[in-house]
C-alpha cells in the first residue's frame, strides 16, 4: 500500500504538479531570503565583526598611550582582571543595581498593571504618563534625581545622598526604577490581559477573595509574562552606564561593569584590557539569558511570537 | 456569465499528498452548484483552484470556453465571497464595493451607479459611508456580496460565507443568498460544510470525500437516493441508520425482525443496471445464496404502528422492540431503540464516522433513531409497537459501500 | 420580510456589545473603585513629579536654583535664552535631530523588509534571524565600542554622523524588526488574495491593500527607534569628541564638566525640558500606538 503510493507520482510522467508547487515554494524562500538579507548582513556587520575584533585585541597588550609595547599576550588581561579587586567590586556594584532596582520594579509594576488594568476612569490618562519616563533620555532622568537630591540644588535639604555609598546606590536604583517601571508595567499589562476574564469570575464564585485571585489564579496563569519582562529587564539593568556615569562617576564603589569598560577603553584608551572587561561583560549576559531560559523553563516561544 | 468545466482536476503537493483527485464536474451557466463534505475533504482547495488561488496539478479548468489553468485570479473574472469577508479595513463600504471596478478601470459615474445600485439590493444604504469595522456580521457578510456584484462577473464564488453568523442570521442571510442569485442568474458555486445550507440553496450538490466527488445531484436526489454510505450517512439530520442485515433472495433479516423487500425494491436489486452502475461484481451473487449488507433506514421512515393506517402496514415492517430514551420536540419525536448485533459491521461504520468527522454518532452505540409522530403515545423504557417503511429501504455492499438498492427516484 | 431582517439584526448587534459591557463593568467594579482611583492618580505624580522639579529648575534664575522650592519665585526664561544663543546645546540638538532621524529611516526601511518576509513568506532561518536580532538587542553597546573606537579613528569614521549612525543599527535594526514583525503579523493578509480576485496585480494588491494597513505599525516602529537612538549616551561619549556630532545627551554630560564657575543647572535643566517636550507630546499623541509597539511580540497567548 505505502509502496503504490510512494510509486505513484514517479510511475506517472513527472507532470508539472508537484514541481509547480515546489516553485512557488522555492520562490517564496528565494523572496524572503533577499527581503531578510540586508537587515541579517548590516546586523552581523555591526555586532559580529566589532565583537569578533575585540575578542582578537583582549588577547594583546594593546595600549594607544604606548603603541611600541602592544604584543600578544594570551589571556594575561582577563588572568589581570579576575584577580583585581576593582573588577569584583564592580561586578558586585552591578549584581546589586541589578537585583534590587529589578525587584523593586516587578512590585511597583505590577501594582501598576493592576491598577491600568482595572481603571476605568482616566484610562487613557494612565497609559499616556507612564510612558514619560519610558520617553525620558536616561541622561537627562539622571541629572533630574541628582538635581533633587543635591543640597544646591535640590528640594529634600541637606541630606545629600550623593556624598556617600549607601545614599549613591539608593539615588541610582530610585533612578533607574523610575525610568523603567513603566516598560516592565506595560509588559505585565500585556500579560494581564492574557488572563481570561472567565477565570477570574470562576474564582470569585469559588469564594476566593481578591488577594486569593491575585496569588492563585492571576499570578500563575501570567508567569510567561513576569519571566520574559523580568529577563528583558535583568539583561538591560546589568549594562547600566549612563545613569552611574551621570550621578555618580563611579564614585563610593558605584563603578558598574560597563562604567569600568569604559574608562578602560575610551579614558584611558587600553584597547586590550578594555576589551577583555568588554568580553566578560557579554559573556555574563549570555549567562545570565541562559540561567533564565534554561533555569527558569522561561517560554522564549511566548518571546519569539510564533514558531 | 459562464459555465464552468473540471476535467481530471487534480491537487498534489509536494510532499505527494493530493487534496483533490481527478475531479470532473461540469457547472452550467447560470447553476447553483456546492460542494459539501466535511473538514479536509477538498472542496476549498477546489474552489481556491476554480479562482486560481491555488495551482492546479493536473487536469483542465474551463471557464466558459477558455482554459484557465494558468491565469492569474485578476484575468478570471470571478467573484469571491471569503468566509472572513476580507473587508479592506481602512476604506468605506462604497470604497470597497467601488475596489474591483477602479481596478477594472470603470468610469467613475457609471463605478457610482453600480455602487448605489448594489447598496439598494442589499439595503445597504445607510452604510454606504461606514467602514467595516462599524459593522454588523450580517451587514459586512452583505457588503462583501455587494463587492461581488457590482462586478457582474462570470461567476460567484463563496466559501464558507455563513459560518461566521449566529443562527438567526445564517437562515436570513442564506435566503438573502438565493434571493440574490436568483435575481442576477450568475452561476454561483459555494462551499460548505453545512448540509442544511447545501440543501435549501443548491440546484445540484456535489459531495465531496478525501478529495473524491462522491456523488453530484440535486438535492432531493442525494436524499433520496444516496450512491453509496458516505453520502447516505452525510445528507440528512439525524443521519441514517445503519444496521447489518442478511440477505436471502428479496427476504431481509435485521436485528430486530424480518421482511419481505417490497417489489418496487426487489427489482431494482435484480436490475443488471444497477449492478453494473454501482461496479459490484458481488450483486449478481443475490438471488441464490444468502450475502451480507448494510441496511440503511433514515429516522423518519419509522413511526408508532398504532398511528399507520391500514393499507401502509403491509407496505412495511412491523416489530417490537424496547425504547430506551425518548426526545420530545413538540412537532415531532426522536425514539431511541437499542438493539444487538450491530457489532458486525461496526468495523466499516466506525470508519465511516472517522470520515464524516463524527464521533460514535455511527456505529459502536447499537441503538436505532427513530422520528416519529409527536402524537405518540410511546414511553421511555417500555416496549412499543413499532412499523417501518420498507419501500425506502437503502442497502448497501459492506466492503465498497456502494449503493445496492436505491428507492426510487420521486 | 425586509424590516423583520434588518430590525432582527439591529437587535442581534445592539445586544452584544450592550451585553459586553455590563460583563466587563461588573467585573471591573470589584466594590473598590476608589483604590483604583486613587492608583491612578499615584501613577500619573509618580510619572510627571520629577519632571515638574525639572521644570522648575529650568525656570529658576542663577540666584534661586538653591532656594528648594517647587515653584519659582521668579520664572525667568534666561536659561532657554542662554542656551539656545551658546551654540553649546543647539548644535548638539541638531546632531541629536538628523543622526536620530537618519537612523530611524535606513533602521526601518530595512526592518521593514526584513518583517515582511517573516511575518509573510516562509523561507529557511527566519526563526534563526529573529533569535538573533534578539540577542544582539540584549548585547551591552560596551562590547563594541572599543573596536569601533578603533576602527572608526582608521577610517575616520570617529566623530562623525555615520560614526554613529552606524552602531545605532545595532540596536534600531533589532528593535524595528521586532516591533515591525509583531504589527505585520496582525495584517490579514488573505486580503491580498480578496484583492488578486477583484483584480489587482500582485503590486496593486501591495500598495492598495496591505500597504495603507502596514502603515501605521512602520510609523509606531519608527517612534520607537526613534526614542531609543534619542536616548543613546554610551555611543555618543565614546565616538565622539566635538560638536560636530555630539549628540544632547553627551553634550549635556560634558556641560556640567566644562562651566565650572558658574552653576550649569538651570541651563542643563533647560535643556532637558527642551529634549523632553517634544517626546511627551508625541507620546500624548500616540500612547495607543506605542504601547502596542513596545509589547507587541514581547508577550503573546
Amino acid at each position: 500500500m505505502t509502496a503504490t503510493t510512494t510509486q505513484a507520482p514517479a510511475d506517472k510522467k513527472p507532470s508539472g504538479g508537484p514541481r509547480k508547487t515546489t516553485d512557488r515554494a522555492q520562490a517564496e524562500r528565494r523572496l524572503g531570503i533577499k527581503l531578510a538579507a540586508p537587515a541579517a548582513i548590516i546586523m552581523l556587520l555591526v555586532t559580529a565583526y566589532p565583537i569578533l575584533y575585540a575578542v582578537y585585541l583582549s588577547l594583546f597588550r594593546y595600549d594607544l598611550r604606548v603603541p611600541e609595547e602592544n604584543a600578544f599576550v594570551g589571556l594575561d588581561n582577563y588572568i589581570l582582571i579576575l584577580s583585581s579587586g576593582i573588577w569584583w567590586q564592580s561586578v558586585f556594584a552591578t549584581a546589586l543595581i541589578t537585583v534590587v532596582s529589578v525587584a523593586i520594579e516587578l512590585v511597583i509594576g505590577l501594582a501598576f498593571a493592576l491598577v491600568m488594568h482595572r481603571a476605568v476612569f482616566g484610562r487613557r490618562t494612565v497609559r499616556t504618563s507612564i510612558l514619560i519616563p519610558y520617553g525620558i533620555i536616561t541622561v537627562i532622568a539622571a541629572f533630574a534625581f541628582r538635581f533633587a537630591v543635591q543640597p544646591d540644588t535640590g528640594f529634600i535639604g541637606d541630606l545629600n545622598p550623593l556624598g556617600g555609598p549607601v545614599g549613591s546606590f539608593a539615588t541610582i536604583i530610585l533612578t533607574e526604577v523610575w525610568k523603567t517601571t513603566p516598560f516592565m508595567s506595560l509588559l505585565l499589562l500585556a500579560g494581564l490581559a492574557t488572563v481570561p476574564e472567565e477565570l477570574q469570575e470562576a474564582a470569585k464564585v469559588d469564594g476566593a477573595t481578591a488577594w486569593q485571585r491575585l496569588w492563585k489564579i492571576t499570578l500563575p496563569n501570567m508567569k510567561g509574562a513576569i519571566l520574559v519582562a523580568l529577563l528583558f529587564r535583568a539583561l538591560d539593568a546589568f549594562r547600566i552606564f549612563d545613569t552611574v556615569y551621570v550621578q555618580t562617576a563611579g564614585q563610593f564603589n558605584t563603578q558598574t561593569i560597563s562604567g569600568l569598560g569604559y574608562n578602560a577603553l575610551i579614558t584611558r584608551v587600553n584597547l586590550g584590557l578594555g576589551s577583555a572587561i568588554s568580553i566578560l561583560l557579554f559573556l555574563m549576559i549570555i549567562a545570565i539569558a541562559f540561567l533564565f531560559v534554561k533555569g527558569f523553563k522561561t517560554n522564549l516561544g511566548a518571546v519569539k511570537g510564533d514558531r | 456569465m459562464a459555465a464552468i468545466t473540471m476535467r481530471g482536476i487534480t491537487k498534489r503537493y509536494a510532499d505527494g499528498t493530493e487534496a483533490v483527485k481527478s475531479v470532473d464536474l461540469d457547472i452550467a451557466d447560470g447553476e447553483f452548484v456546492i460542494l459539501v463534505g466535511p473538514s479536509g475533504c477538498g472542496k476549498s482547495t477546489l474552489l481556491r483552484m476554480i479562482v486560481g488561488l491555488e495551482d492546479i496539478s493536473d487536469g483542465e479548468m474551463r471557464i466558459g470556453d477558455d482554459v484557465v489553468n494558468d491565469r492569474a485570479p485578476k484575468d478570471r473574472d470571478l467573484a469571491m465571497v471569503f468566509q472572513n469577508y476580507a473587508l479592506y479595513p481602512h476604506l468605506t463600504v462604497r470604497e470597497n464595493m467601488a475596489f474591483p471596478l477602479r481596478l477594472a478601470k470603470v468610469p467613475e459615474d457609471e463605478i457610482t451607479r453600480r455602487v448605489e445600485e448594489a447598496a439598494q439590493v442589499l439595503e445597504l444604504q445607510e452604510h454606504l459611508d461606514r467602514k467595516p469595522a462599524n459593522l454588523s456580521g450580517g451587514q459586512r457578510q452583505r457588503v462583501a456580496m455587494g463587492r461581488a456584484i457590482v462586478r457582474d462577473p462570470k461567476a460567484f464564488l463563496f466559501d464558507e460565507p455563513l459560518s461566521n453568523l449566529d443562527a438567526n442570521l445564517r437562515v436570513q442571510m442564506r435566503t438573502e443568498i438565493a434571493r440574490i442569485q436568483k435575481k442576477y442568474g450568475t452561476t454561483t458555486v459555494y462551499v460548505t460544510h453545512d448540509q442544511t445550507e447545501a440543501m435549501t440553496l443548491a440546484d445540484r450538490v456535489a459531495v465531496l470525500r478525501k478529495g473524491i466527488v462522491m456523488q453530484v445531484d440535486s438535492p432531493r436526489n442525494l436524499y433520496n437516493s444516496p450512491a453509496n454510505l458516505f453520502v447516505a450517512g452525510f445528507i440528512g439530520s439525524p443521519s441514517m441508520n445503519l444496521v447489518p442485515g442478511e440477505l436471502t433472495g428479496t427476504n431481509l433479516t435485521l436485528p430486530f425482525g424480518k421482511v419481505d423487500l417490497p417489489d418496487e425494491v426487489a427489482q431494482r436489486l435484480t436490475s443488471p443496471q444497477v449492478a453494473d452502475g454501482e461496479g459490484s461484481s458481488t450483486t449478481t451473487a443475490t438471488k441464490t445464496g444468502t450475502r451480507q449488507v448494510i441496511v440503511g433506514i433514515r429516522p423518519e421512515h419509522f413511526e408508532d404502528l398504532a398511528l399507520v393506517n391500514e393499507q401502509d402496514r403491509g407496505s412495511g415492517m412491523v416489530f417490537r422492540n424496547r425504547i430506551d430514551n425518548i426526545e420530545w420536540l413538540g412537532s415531532e419525536l426522536y425514539a431511541y431503540l437499542p438493539y444487538s448485533g450491530g457489532e458486525a459491521i461496526a468495523q466499516q461504520l466506525g470508519q465511516l464516522a472517522g470520515d464524516l468527522d463524527m464521533e460514535q454518532t455511527i456505529g459502536e452505540e447499537h441503538q436505532l433513531v427513530a422520528r416519529l409522530d409527536a402524537s405518540s403515545q410511546v414511553k421511555e423504557g417500555a416496549e412499543a409497537d413499532l412499523w417501518l417503511d420498507a419501500r425506502k429501504i437503502h442497502l448497501f455492499d459492506p466492503e465498497s459501500g456502494a449503493a445496492l438498492a436505491r428507492p426510487p427516484i420521486s | 420580510m425586509t424590516a423583520l431582517t434588518l430590525g432582527a439584526e439591529k437587535v442581534g448587534a445592539g445586544t452584544t456589545p450592550a451585553r459586553g459591557r455590563t460583563t466587563k463593568g461588573a467585573s471591573r467594579q470589584p466594590g473598590s473603585g476608589a483604590i483604583w482611583k486613587i492608583g491612578t492618580a499615584v501613577i500619573v505624580a509618580y510619572a510627571l513629579f520629577p519632571v515638574l522639579w525639572i521644570a522648575s529648575l529650568s525656570l529658576k534664575s542663577t540666584a534661586d536654583v538653591g532656594d528648594r522650592k517647587l515653584i519659582p519665585v521668579s520664572p525667568t526664561l534666561e536659561n532657554y535664552r542662554g542656551i539656545f544663543t551658546s551654540g553649546e546645546f543647539v548644535r548638539p540638538l541638531i546632531n541629536s535631530i538628523g543622526i536620530s532621524l537618519i537612523t530611524t529611516l535606513i533602521a526601518v526601511i530595512i526592518a521593514a523588509f526584513a518583517a515582511y518576509a517573516i511575518a509573510r513568506l516562509d523561507f529557511p532561518g527566519k526563526g534563526l534571524l529573529l533569535s538573533g536580532a534578539l540577542a544582539i538587542a540584549m548585547f551591552p553597546p560596551v562590547s563594541i565600542i572599543g573596536p569601533l573606537f578603533n576602527i572608526w579613528r582608521d577610517v575616520g569614521l570617529y566623530n562623525t554622523w555615520p560614526g554613529l549612525i552606524l552602531p545605532y543599527m545595532t540596536f534600531a535594526l533589532p528593535l524595528a524588526i521586532w516591533t515591525l514583525a509583531a504589527f505585520f503579523r496582525e495584517i490579514p493578509f488573505d486580503l491580498e488574495q480578496a484583492a488578486q480576485v477583484d483584480g489587482a496585480t500582485p503590486y496593486q494588491a501591495f500598495r492598495k491593500v496591505i500597504l495603507p494597513l502596514a502603515l501605521p505599525g512602520v510609523f509606531t516602529s519608527a517612534i520607537i527607534v526613534f526614542i531609543f537612538c534619542w536616548n543613546d549616551f554610551l555611543f555618543a561619549i565614546s565616538l565622539t569628541s566635538t560638536d560636530a556630532a555630539r549628540t544632547v545627551p553627551a553634550a549635556t554630560a560634558f556641560f556640567t564638566a566644562s562651566s565650572n564657575f558658574i552653576n550649569p543647572t538651570g541651563q542643563i535643566a533647560a535643556a532637558a525640558i527642551v529634549v523632553t517636550v517634544p517626546i511627551i507630546l508625541m507620546v500624548l499623541v500616540f500612547q495607543r500606538r506605542i504601547v502596542a509597539g513596545l509589547t507587541a511580540g514581547a508577550v503573546k497567548g
